[in-house]
């Protein structure tokens, strides 16, 4: 276990071509997704904010197959890929953006802030960045308490590495030997911020050093490669191999939300990731016939028209839900004012 | 005169400080090359440089300690939270390093902590909220939460020339929404001095920042009521006087806002009216808030949650017609 940030070659054997046809669909099915709910933000549709993962759907994909049914997930604003993976629906998703009262949080919290413990391992995370560190450590710290082979996953940006939680979460997990794999989403940009503004290092992986932990390097565009790495931290986490850092390198092909032009960003940057998009990468190496395309095509718009047409029918909340919910006993918030009695 | 946005007003301050006073430094997430979130500081990288427009990394804790240190060695910082809600990670050193640190040892810290704060934007639980109480629980830090452009322009101005720290409270709601003119270089605005909005004999209501607007909007909705409204513009120190005052006048009071009710400011005025005007009082004192649940996303959900323009002139109906 060398703690210092290398390009080891990762071990597990890449998946059947069955499989892989299942994860390309993912990746198509999050990219359909994504454009469908940026057309429909132009449109005035979508309440409040909007997150992209355009580009970057290699991450969330391979790193959701890489797990097993029981392992847990702690996604961000730029894992809706790894969501769709863990068994979230595209109308979980559309009813957020929708802000309907048929959405997981009941029109409660937005975007993809929503999860189900249970059901897909999902935990719904919070805007503030670097939270997920520490949490997922602790379920894993369950899962070893309780005798449970769980492996805890959960990604933070280039911008989140320079959180307090980041190192405080990731140091107890290491400290703990717990198996928790953190997957750093470097995709160059936090917000406006480039990662040569956030850390000295050339690899954030090297990060790793600092906790006593593996940290590894990978290219974050190669759905294949994703899967491979991802699956090696799994296994050495679930062999008791402790923590476990893994950077993989991508781009944000927007800004950082619909509002942001992103003209910080040189346009060259854009068009050389362009070149590295993992969709299309994919689709060469496996060598989609166009038959094999136009069924994915086909079934990926299906979905996404039932899931816009079912957020678009879905009543809106009544306001008085607002009031329910904070306990397990709605009794306790109480709020009938003086001069409505 | 220049006509100016709250927005524009709190960039003007910010740069009038900056020009008048070298010590002034800014320090934030994306407030340089991209001028901030909300475009705040725009410009201010090229005029200023980055020694003194600091984009910082993603790391409250860091940032805000590094302000600390900062003014501890001469400078007068002034912090943006891309989100107030982001405060929460800082709040250690906030509330336990800044606020008590003239109390423990005698080391004033001139820092100002600013950023948007407020619900209605339909932004959901983590980019809404009230945190004002959070600090006016926290003694040896200022609370400050201006309702209008010159406020905002002259009171950011007196934050950032205080020895203290404050915290200044920017309505992101009203950024782009309400307008005013600003002369350029307005003295600064006496922090702790409420203001009366509108005068008024029946009865008094007592706001700040985004719902200021919605209680005068009330006001005028209640034709044969006349409401006196007081806009606190700081909640700590609170105008003690202002408030005792307008309620010895008017002999009712409501207070509104929009953070939630347990805790929240109206409880505190209420208390006070107890010990400083209970024989002045001809009615229950009436608190107009949102309920004790975190700010919910979705508009219905929201509206329901935050006090209306409706609630505001029922609940005074009622208190006037007690
Ligand atoms: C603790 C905290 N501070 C500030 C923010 C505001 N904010 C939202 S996203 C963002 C940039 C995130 O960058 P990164 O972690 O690299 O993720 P990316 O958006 O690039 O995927 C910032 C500063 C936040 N959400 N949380």
């Amino acid at each position: 276990m060398s703690p210092k940030a290398s390009k080891a070659p990762p071990a597990p054997a890449d998946p059947p071509r069955a499989v892989q046809l299942e994860m390309y669909y993912f990746m198509r099915l999050t990219r359909t997704l994504d454009e469908r709910a940026h057309a429909l933000h132009r449109q005035g549709k979508i309440v409040g904010g909007l997150f992209s993962s355009l580009g970057q759907e290699a991450i969330s994909v391979g790193s959701a197959f890489a797990l097993d049914r029981g392992d847990y997930l702690g996604p961000l604003i730029r894992n809706l890929g790894a969501v769709l993976v863990r068994g979230h629906t595209p109308r979980e998703v559309m009813t957020q953006y929708f802000a309907r009262a048929t959405s997981p949080t009941r029109g409660k919290d937005n975007s993809q802030h929503f999860g189900d413990v249970r059901r897909t391992g999902v935990v719904a995370y919070i805007s503030m960045l670097g939270t997920m560190v520490p949490v997922m450590a602790g379920m894993a710290l369950a899962a070893r308490i309780r005798g449970e082979r769980r492996v805890a996953l959960t990604y933070v940006g280039d911008g989140a590495t320079s959180t307090g939680d980041f190192y405080e979460g990731l140091n107890f997990a290491a400290v703990q030997r717990l198996p928790l794999v953190v997957i750093i989403e470097n995709n160059g940009y936090a917000y406006s911020t480039p990662v040569s503004r956030q850390t000295l290092l050339k690899d954030l992986a090297e990060k790793a050093r600092a906790f006593g932990i593996p940290g590894y390097v990978g290219d974050g565009n190669d759905v294949l490669e994703v899967y491979r790495m991802t699956r090696r931290c799994v296994e050495d986490a679930r062999a008791g191999g402790g923590a476990q850092l893994l950077e993989l390198k991508t781009f944000r092909m927007r800004g950082h939300a619909p509002h942001d032009a992103a003209e910080y960003v040189p346009r060259e940057l854009f068009e050389e990731w362009a070149r590295k998009d993992p969709i299309e990468r994919f689709e060469r190496a496996l060598g989609l016939s166009p038959e094999e395309r136009r069924a994915v095509e086909e079934r990926v718009q299906k979905e996404v028209d039932d899931a816009v047409e079912f957020a678009e029918n879905s009543p809106w909340p009544e306001g008085p839900e607002a009031l329910r919910g904070v306990f397990e006993d709605d009794s306790l918030v109480r709020f009938t004012p003086w001069w409505e009695r | 005169m220049p006509e100016r946005t709250y927005l524009q007003a709190i960039s003007q301050a910010l740069r009038e400080e900056m020009e008048s006073d070298p010590s002034v430094i800014l320090l934030g997430e994306d407030i340089g090359v991209y001028g901030g979130a909300f475009k705040v500081t725009e410009g201010f990288l090229d005029r200023f440089g980055p020694n003194r427009v600091i984009d910082t990394t993603l790391s409250e804790e860091g940032f805000v300690g590094a302000a600390i240190g900062a003014a501890y060695a001469g400078l007068r910082p002034v912090v943006e939270f891309q989100f107030i809600d982001f405060i929460a990670c800082a709040f250690d050193l906030i509330v336990n390093f800044a606020a008590t640190s003239r109390y423990r040892w005698g080391q004033g810290v001139p820092v100002t902590f600013r950023g948007p704060w407020g619900a209605g934007s339909r932004a959901g639980p983590f980019h809404s909220r009230s945190v004002e109480m959070w600090f006016a629980h926290s003694p040896g830090i200022k609370v400050v939460a201006p309702a209008t452009p010159s406020d905002a322009h002259g009171l950011l101005k007196a934050c950032i020339r205080d020895n203290d720290p404050c915290l200044f409270l920017e309505h992101k709601y009203l950024y782009r929404r309400v307008k005013e003119e600003v002369p350029d270089g307005a003295p600064p605005i006496p922090i702790g001095k409420a203001r009366i909005a509108r005068e008024g004999k029946d009865l008094t209501i007592v706001s700040y920042g985004m719902m200021l607007h919605r209680c005068l909007e009330a006001a005028a909705r209640l034709e044969d009521v006349s409401a006196e409204v007081i806009d606190l513009r700081t909640i700590y120190p609170l105008d003690r006087d202002a408030v005792v005052e307008s309620v010895r006048k008017t002999n009712k009071v409501m207070i509104v806002h929009e953070d939630t009710r347990t805790g929240g400011l109206a409880g505190e005025i209420a208390a006070l009216l107890n010990e400083e005007a209970f024989e002045h009082l001809d009615g229950p004192i009436v608190r107009v808030t949102a309920p004790d649940t975190p700010v919910p996303f979705s508009p219905p959900l929201e509206d329901f949650f935050l006090p209306g323009v409706e609630t505001i002139v029922r609940a005074a109906r009622r208190l006037a017609a007690y």
